[in-house]
């Protein structure tokens, strides 16, 4: 059980039991669909830009308890952040759950509550439930129509 | 069935059933294996079915013995290739107690029997206008080679509905046979719900119509006795990897009128008589469906698992099954929150189910944890998982091998993934 308590963390649980910023911007700059058909896990992110920093950032959909807390996280994250942040931050989430470290280095902008997604690293089947949301904020960002899919 | 009804009253399976399951599992090498420390409890056997070591063996002795490709050599090691590939299609043709060995067509699964008909025999068939009728528990493999003809032939998919217990709607299916239906597509049993369609009913309206009908066995051919003849159906496929048999090799039954005034599916070897440049003749049945080198030794192991499943024999399998089913659906129903999808009165072998609040991804990774295979995911019928409202269900599919015992381990499983995600 010791693996599942590092997967489920508290902070997990919490988030996706009761997801932050879980709603629709009506006036969102950018929103795409993300969809992993593996599991079915469905979400739609809406990003509000001022200049280069994101002023606004939410979400709305159905999934895991991994997926759904990483996209709360995520909107809790990247709020007032720039999008050379949000990109550093996503690079540095993707080497935390594939196991290759966080990327810590002097100057980089700390993953924070981001930490608690470490877990995912011993189940390898699960990364793409917690980088679906991360995924679909960079399809939202760059402007693209369709729905990203993890397959 | 007797024996099944008796268990209903009982608490545990093995006690009143007379079915030596702890001797069935040592056939299987895989089932007294760990996964994550703990003992495999094997409840994915809907995706596919382990191996007796008599399929394995089978698979090996043609490998180390009798290698040879089939048809063509004057060698003894080529006729012994060609007689055990024959005489697994013989043990076929009497496992559905089809008329004929030639009316079985070996392919490579369910997959491509299904799309072999809907490019031979669905395309001449079916033309601008007409259309062809499914039902809303098709797994993907039985919806989308026919959306592919009905696109290419300007026709009609049409689906007959499926009730909330997860059966179909006999009247509205009635209903959907109409002037324009060219050919119905059916599951036998459902992957998802476990329902068993009445398809011998569904079978006499269509043919009322004169519309063939194909239907997809793969889950039903592990648990249920088949009798194609007294089906009356026109077309039926199997895998056999389902059937504790190899992967990469099924079944096409299809009556032989129509399989002779099919135009060939594949050409090359083995499905010619005779090859100019100006003009081929194809051979007979079978061979004229089965271009190329087949998968022979995947062949042989379907034999072999005819074999064995003749020899615990369908009848003692449908009776345990049942009774394991009923244990497991009494044992799952207990547990708060649980709420099982597909509660059809015929049901065979599978167990879907949502627990509220926890997505069944989540549960089958601290199922996993606990040693237990179960699948979650929509289980390639997502217009079903639509129909029920839900993204994804778990589901537990049962084998003549599964315990009472693995019920219980299932059910504790829940319970730890309701304590820790809950």
């Amino acid at each position: 059980m010791s693996d599942l308590r590092g997967l489920y963390q508290e902070v997990i649980l919490d988030h996706s039991k009761r997801p932050r910023n879980f709603r629709a911007l009506e006036d969102a700059d950018y929103h795409a669909e993300g969809y992993n058909p593996l599991c079915g896990d469905r979400i739609t992110i809406y990003v509000k830009l001022e200049n280069d920093r994101i002023s606004d950032v939410s979400f709305q959909g159905s999934g895991c308890a991994i997926s759904t807390s990483s996209a709360s996280l995520l909107t809790e994250t990247l709020k007032g952040k720039t999008l050379g942040e949000a990109e550093a931050l996503f690079e540095r989430f993707h080497a935390l759950v594939t196991g290759k470290g966080n990327g810590d280095k002097p100057g980089a902008v700390p993953l924070g509550k981001l930490e608690v997604f470490s877990g995912v690293a011993e189940f390898p089947v699960r990364v793409k439930c917690a980088t679906l949301a991360w995924h679909t904020l960079r399809s939202a960002l760059a402007g693209e129509a369709k729905a990203v899919s993890t397959e | 069935m007797g024996i099944a009804r008796d268990v209903l009253n009982g608490t545990r399976c093995e006690r009143s059933v007379r079915f030596a399951v702890e001797k069935i599992r040592q056939d299987f090498p895989v089932l007294s294996s760990s996964v994550h420390d703990k003992p495999l409890v094997y409840l994915d056997n809907a995706a596919t079915s382990q191996k007796p070591r008599a399929v394995i063996e089978a698979e090996a002795l043609f490998y180390s013995r009798n290698c040879s490709n089939i048809h063509r050599g004057v060698h003894e090691l080529s006729e012994r290739a060609t007689k055990c590939y024959e005489d697994s299609r013989t043990k076929v043709q009497q496992f559905l107690n089809a008329r004929e060995s030639r009316e079985i067509i070996f392919v490579r699964g369910t997959t491509e029997a299904i799309n072999l008909v809907s490019n031979t025999f669905g395309r001449k068939q079916v033309g601008a206008g007409d259309e062809v009728l499914i039902t809303a528990m098709e797994h993907h493999s039985n919806i989308v080679p026919w959306q592919i003809l009905c696109e290419e032939k300007g026709a009609r998919l049409r689906v007959a509905p499926v009730n909330d217990r997860g059966e179909i709607v006999f009247e509205e299916f009635e209903k959907l046979l109409g002037a324009r239906t060219r050919f119905v597509a059916l599951v036998h049993v459902s992957n998802v719900l476990g329902t068993i369609n009445p398809v011998r009913e569904m079978i006499e309206a269509a043919h009322r119509r004169n519309v063939p009908v194909l239907l997809d066995g793969a889950q039903a051919a592990p648990h249920l006795k088949v009798d194609v003849q007294a089906l009356d159906c026109d077309f039926y496929a199997f895998s056999g990897h389902k059937l504790y048999g190899p992967t990469g090799v099924g079944v096409l039954y299809g009556k032989a009128g129509l399989l002779e005034a099919m135009p060939p599916y594949q050409g090359g070897g083995d499905m010619i008589r005779s090859v100019t440049f100006e003009k081929t003749l194809y051979n007979t049945l079978p061979y004229k469906f089965e271009a190329g080198t087949p998968n022979i030794a995947g062949s042989i192991g379907l034999g072999a698992a005819v074999d064995y499943v003749n020899e615990i024999g369908l009848e003692s399998i449908r009776a345990y099954e049942d009774e394991l089913l009923a244990y497991g659906t009494r044992a799952l129903e207990e547990i708060p929150g649980l709420r099982i999808i597909g509660t059809a009165r015929e049901k065979a072998g599978v167990i879907s189910f949502v627990i509220e609040g926890i997505h069944p991804h989540d549960v089958g990774t601290v199922l996993d944890q606990e040693g237990i295979a179960v699948r979650t995911g929509h289980h390639c019928a997502q217009p079903l998982m639509e129909r029920f409202k839900v993204p994804a269900t778990t589901r537990a599919s049962l084998a003549f091998y599964n315990t009472a015992g693995e019920i219980d381990t299932l059910a504790a499983g829940i319970r730890k993934v309701k304590d820790l995600l809950g």
